[in-house]
């Protein structure tokens, strides 16, 4: 009989730390299987942020590498100048790529460079302690906003996956969801797209996906995945952005 | 060939592949020189957003396997020490080439040597060191770029060159020469991240969290330090065996004091030079001197003591060790220091 489904050979077969309901195992597990199917394992060099999601090289089974925080794409670039028929890729939290790494992340896209981006949103930042994230949602309580975000005092909601659409250097750019199995095979559908691209030359691509985070959002895990469709996504569109 | 141009041009002769900088007076000659013949050289040149992004693009570069270096003036490597201490967390070789200028803030364009302390105790957060080489004319700072890159790469670590801004923008002649790295030192690199292929996936890692993790890191680390200070000082000593006053001076710096000690001598007078090649790890050999020696150290810099407390550490207490030093955009006159040395008397 034909084997049809089995455990990415990019993951390895390990409990991870994260949290009961939050959406990093799932992503992971969409990159390996994407790493996979693209047969690109023993090119890939990834790089982890500096977030929950630092520990990524414990789970996947290829190159990675840290980044100081907000740096990812600084180093990203110089990796994938140094070594272009390599595959490299950056996976980064809201904290990381759209508050103290914005400049990185602004410079990298507009230069174009040839790099697959997976931006996990969820609003909140999760290491340090559920406080707000430059996504956090207006009126969201988080440990430093108690009362919920207020416009007049926080701002609002960045949308960073706009803002980089009207760069020319930016090829691809798609908000996907991981609340239920449709969009979490959507989830994997851009995130194919976004390594094809840079196999293909393509230029710059970027995959957002609006991930849960049910220990900071004080919500249980089925909770935390229905506010995400009711929530998040009326916040942050899904679909394709450029 | 100004110093900065000097410093450009041996970096690529010493097989530098990936450069990535930020424009900041007074070295802008280098990042022009770098931006024209880097990519002739084959090699990557990159004008970042910042100096931290440059900085992380060379943590980038060292860690997928290249001889990579960066380049700034005192502000902007102040913006660099997180970079510098992560490269050296994960045990990256990296250069990266400071041209003083005067400080604190935003200070100005002088020539400076006020970045001593930075560069030698480490800069950034965490207990570690960066090799630092100190070249006092063009010829060396074109020549250091390859002793730098060896040694950052013999011990993955991080080397800076310290010069300041009157070496970065004088013109001397320059002899180039063919080879200025040891062909030993191109070390293999299997800990770079050059994808998976026939090994165990590879991780460049500061980070650890489990308990000893990083006590075991810094254990290395010191390890390694310890046989960098065994190793690798490096001095220029001048008239040392009779000389009553023994002047200390590094970079530019040292060229003033050795006219000082040359129009000394002329006046029969023992005076000589001690001057530190390698700031980190700073040469104690220089100083080891009988203990029946009666010398007076007379440390000139143009900071207001930094090194002077290195040569104390050296000296430790058996002469005297007095200092002359002016910051901010002065610098030390062959004058000056002469009459300094005339306040001691006639004994010398």
């Amino acid at each position: 009989m034909e084997k049809i489904f089995s455990h990415p050979k990019s993951l390895r077969d390990i409990s991870t730390h994260y949290c009961p309901g939050c959406g990093h195992g799932i992503a992971h597990r969409l990159v390996a299987e994407v790493v996979d199917e693209l047969d690109i394992r023993e090119r890939v060099i990834a790089i982890a942020p500096v977030g929950c999601a630092v520990l990524a090289y414990d789970y996947w089974d290829f190159d990675c590498s840290e980044a100081a925080h907000g740096r990812t794409l600084a180093v990203a670039t110089a990796i994938k100048r140094v070594r272009p028929q390599n595959i490299v890729f950056t996976y980064q939290g809201d904290g990381d790529l759209a508050a103290i790494g914005t400049n990185e992340t602004i410079h990298a896209a507009n230069r174009g460079e040839n790099l697959t981006v997976v931006f996990i949103n969820n609003a909140v930042y999760g290491m340090t302690g559920g406080q707000m994230a430059p996504t956090t949602l207006l009126g969201q309580k988080t440990a430093t906003t108690p009362k919920g975000r207020e416009a007049g005092l926080q701002g609002y909601p960045l949308k960073i996956s706009e803002l980089l659409a009207q760069l020319p250097g930016v090829k691809y750019i798609e908000r996907t969801a991981l609340y239920n199995p449709q969009e979490v095979m959507k989830a994997k559908k851009a995130i194919k797209q976004a390594f094809q691209n840079q196999i293909d030359n393509v230029g710059f691509s970027l995959v957002e996906i609006l991930s849960a985070c049910p220990t900071y959002w004080d919500m249980s895990p089925k909770k935390a995945l229905d506010w995400i469709g009711e929530a998040m996504t009326k916040e942050f569109p899904l679909g394709r952005i450029k | 060939m100004t110093g900065n141009e000097a410093i450009a041009q041996g970096a690529i002769r010493a097989g530098c592949n990936f450069y990535a900088g930020y424009p900041i007076t007074p070295q802008n000659e280098l990042i022009a020189y770098m931006a024209q013949h880097m990519p002739e050289a084959g090699g990557v040149f990159i004008q970042a957003e910042s100096e931290l992004a440059a900085i992380n693009m060379v943590f980038g570069a060292s860690a997928a396997g290249v001889r990579a270096m960066t380049s700034s003036s005192s502000p902007g490597i102040s913006l660099k020490q997180e970079g510098i201490s992560y490269i050296a967390g994960a045990e990256l070789p990296a250069v990266i080439v400071n041209v003083m200028r005067g400080g604190p803030g935003l200070g100005n364009i002088s020539p400076s040597q006020s970045d001593y302390f930075q560069a030698t105790r480490g800069g950034g957060h965490g207990d570690y060191h960066s090799l630092v080489l100190a070249p006092s004319t063009v010829q060396e700072a074109y020549e250091f770029m390859g002793l730098a890159f060896d040694l950052a790469d013999k011990y993955r670590a991080p080397a800076i060159i310290l010069g300041d801004g009157m070496l970065g923008q004088m013109m001397e002649p320059l002899v180039i020469k063919s080879q200025i790295t040891n062909p030993k030192s191109q070390t293999k690199k299997p800990w770079a991240l050059t994808g998976c292929k026939d090994r165990k996936p590879n991780i460049v890692r500061s980070l650890y969290l489990a308990e000893g993790g990083l006590e075991k890191l810094n254990m290395t680390l010191q390890k390694k330090y310890k046989t960098i200070r065994e190793k690798e000082q490096r001095y220029d000593g001048l008239f040392l065996d009779d000389a009553k006053i023994i002047l200390v001076a590094y970079g530019t710096m040292a060229r003033i004091a050795k006219s000082v000690v040359n129009k000394l001598r002329e006046n029969r007078k023992k005076a000589g030079l001690i001057r530190p090649i390698a700031l980190w790890p700073f040469p104690d050999k220089a100083f080891a001197l009988p203990a029946k020696s009666k010398v007076k150290y007379l440390v000139i810099e143009m900071s207001y003591g930094q090194m002077l407390e290195d040569v104390r550490l050296a000296v430790n207490g058996r002469c005297p060790v007095e200092f002359f030093g002016r910051a901010g955009g002065g610098i030390p006159t062959q004058e000056e220091i002469i009459h300094k040395i005339n306040l001691y008397g006639k004994n010398i």
